[in-house]
């Protein structure tokens, strides 16, 4: 009686499952490998392989792990930073870099655009100072801008959650037995936080891959990336099939990301958001 | 040899306002065994962290063989500690664990590989070598933490409460194995504990603190037979410490009753401390007592009866014998001269506050 009430309870849980992440999925698999006629095709995902396609995939992956790499090299120091100031005060830092998440991420966006912009507000300020101007909108630098912007309180939280569960007398053993602060940090806080650090990368590495949004407002029309792509298949060129075939292709991505945090992040520290 | 290995000169620590030490001075003998014991936040872990290198002091100075350490990071220190919860590395083979010291310090691989197999020996952990730190039990942890710290061949092992979180049992044989270690090493442990048991077992020298002031230094002989003061006496065992009044050399008041003693030079008609230990109280017939009082109280221990005498002045004398009285049996209190040692009442509040009044 008590056991059939409790897999009552989740019912619910298992119409969403369902409703929202099975149903689209398998929608997305059965249009990738279809025609328009419906039949059974490959077309769709070896499309991936035509000069434009890879052209804008290999500029997201490299775009994407630029930025990746950027978040890494200001979250690592900063959470270690925050890890040694001690419970009291780095609780209200993390807060302080937190925040821009509870913006709405396309007005985060839409702000850098206007910051950028060639008559935006930096521009505005050195030409005032008399400074030559900047023209970095509508190049990959000023999305993966974005992307860092977006994307750094992602690898901040896994890090600095991580180093949080370092013991201090893990890292003063290794202080007493000889190590300089280089080795400890080398020997002892890196190798230990791995799982945050995976997790981390994974968590702003994906959505950078994916991105439309990012691109479409700082990158102006001429960049593609191949989110722009599948996103303009949807909308412009309404062929869904293609659209989906080459998600498809960008699904195999997340699953190794995925797989990567599993074998290195396997008690879900970094996850815990 | 005269000179002291380890000196701590008139060293202050104070953590957010809070005075953990206060002018403390310790001299550490080499080769020596000494213990600081006293109760959690008395300083007594402040004190190893500081020769240790993890706080610095406010005030005062750490010589180490005759130099000032006092500002020496703990990677410059000829010393190496044994952290209260083993502090392994996680993501390292116990092998891993052992070399890193020698690692840090680019020792040849061969003589790497004959350490770890020496270390392993002296902590009885032969082939342990691939084990991962997790599959290991709370023990041999702690016998792996030993084995890593020892084989940088330190001049100083510092322990702080190494054995805290192991079950009886095995604490008692890491005693042992301890005092064969420092044996066999020859190097000097200080070695911090509350647990006054373990102090009394391994030490050459113990260090009493309270509140971030030495209490009373010396052998385990000397401070469980001749508390300076209550806090002492209470501290280490169980005791009596009873009011009395100093009629003159070797003869004392308590309760109205007069005990012969043997102590001297407290003045005549003096208000002291008394303590007596229980088990050195014989009950006796009421004739045949210094004191007469009412058994009040009766539990069986093992070893021996602990039993509370109600005497007409109120205080329960505790009595520790292996002869039974039951409850409400009207019985004698006898000491020996010997068994009773007389301290001076604290003098002013201010020793009253590190005292037992805490």
């Amino acid at each position: 009686m008590k056991n059939h009430f409790r897999q009552l309870l989740a019912g619910p849980y298992i119409v969403w499952m369902i409703g929202f992440t099975v149903i689209p999925l398998l929608l997305i698999v059965f249009y990738g490998l279809t025609d328009k006629s419906g039949a059974f095709t490959l077309a769709n995902v070896t499309s991936i392989a035509t000069p434009e396609h890879m052209k804008a995939l290999g500029l997201s992956l490299g775009l994407s792990l630029i930025s990746t790499a950027i978040c890494l090299l200001i979250a690592y120091p900063l959470a270690m930073i925050l890890r040694r100031r001690g419970i009291g005060h780095s609780s209200f830092m993390v807060f302080i870099f937190i925040l821009p998440m509870w913006m709405n991420f396309l007005l985060r966006t839409l702000a850098w655009q206007t910051l950028l912009e060639k008559n935006g507000v930096i521009n505005g300020i050195l030409g005032f100072l008399h400074l030559p101007e900047l023209a970095v909108i509508n190049t990959p630098a000023a999305i993966v801008l974005g992307m860092v912007y977006n994307f750094l309180p992602f690898m901040i939280l896994p890090v600095y959650n991580v180093l949080e569960k370092i013991d201090d007398n893990t890292v003063n053993a290794a202080r007493d037995l000889g190590a300089g602060e280089l080795q400890t940090l080398l020997y002892v806080w890196f190798p230990l936080s791995v799982p945050g650090i995976i997790s981390g990368i994974t968590m702003v590495f994906v959505p950078a891959l994916t991105t439309f949004v990012i691109s479409n407002l700082l990158g102006g029309s001429k960049i593609l990336l191949i989110g722009n792509v599948i996103e303009q298949e949807f909308t412009k060129g309404s062929n869904w099939n293609l659209g989906s075939g080459l998600s498809l292709v960008l699904m195999l991505f997340i699953l190794l990301s995925m797989a990567l945090i599993a074998k290195y992040d396997k008690d879900g520290e970094g996850t815990a958001l | 040899m005269s000179q002291p290995f380890i000196d701590l000169q008139h060293i202050s620590k104070s953590f957010d306002g809070t005075l953990v030490l206060d002018d403390l001075c310790l001299s550490v003998k080499e080769n020596s065994f000494v213990t600081l014991l006293g109760p959690s936040g008395c300083g007594k872990t402040t004190t190893l962290r500081i020769i240790g290198g993890f706080e610095t002091p406010d005030a005062g100075r750490v010589i180490f063989d005759g130099e000032d350490i006092t500002r020496l990071p703990p990677n410059k220190r000829q010393l190496n500690t044994v952290f209260q919860k083993y502090a392994l590395f996680p993501h390292m083979s116990i092998a891993d664990n052992i070399a890193f010291g020698l690692r840090i310090r680019r020792k040849p691989k061969s003589y790497i590989d004959d350490k770890i197999r020496y270390a392993l020996r002296l902590v009885n952990l032969e082939g342990f070598e691939h084990r991962t730190v997790d599959s290991l039990s709370g023990g041999q942890q702690q016998r792996i933490a030993i084995a890593r710290a020892i084989v940088n061949e330190p001049r100083v092992l510092l322990l702080d409460e190494p054995l805290g979180a192991l079950d009886l049992k095995l604490r008692q044989d890491m005693q042992y194995e301890l005092i064969r270690l420092k044996n066999e090493l020859g190097i000097t442990f200080i070695y911090v504990t509350h647990d006054q048991e373990e102090a009394l077992t391994m030490s050459d020298t113990i260090v009493v603190m309270n509140q971030g002031y030495i209490q009373q230094m010396g052998t385990p002989e000397q401070i469980y037979n001749e508390p300076e003061n209550a806090f002492v006496a209470d501290f280490i065992g169980e005791s009596n410490i009873l009011d009395g009044l100093m009629i003159r050399d070797e003869l004392v008041e308590i309760a109205g009753a007069r005990f012969a003693c043997v102590d001297k030079g407290f003045g005549t008609n003096r208000p002291v401390d008394v303590v007596i230990r229980p088990e050195d109280i014989d009950l006796v017939k009421p004739e045949e007592g210094t004191l007469t009082g009412v058994v009040t109280h009766l539990i069986f221990k093992g070893v021996h009866y602990e039993m509370e005498v109600t005497t007409p002045d109120g205080f329960e004398w505790l009595v520790h014998s292996t002869d039974l009285s039951p409850v409400g049996e009207r019985v004698g209190i006898r000491v020996d001269p010997f068994d009773i040692q007389i301290m001076n009442k604290p003098a002013s509040e201010d020793e009253e506050a590190v005292g037992v009044n805490e």
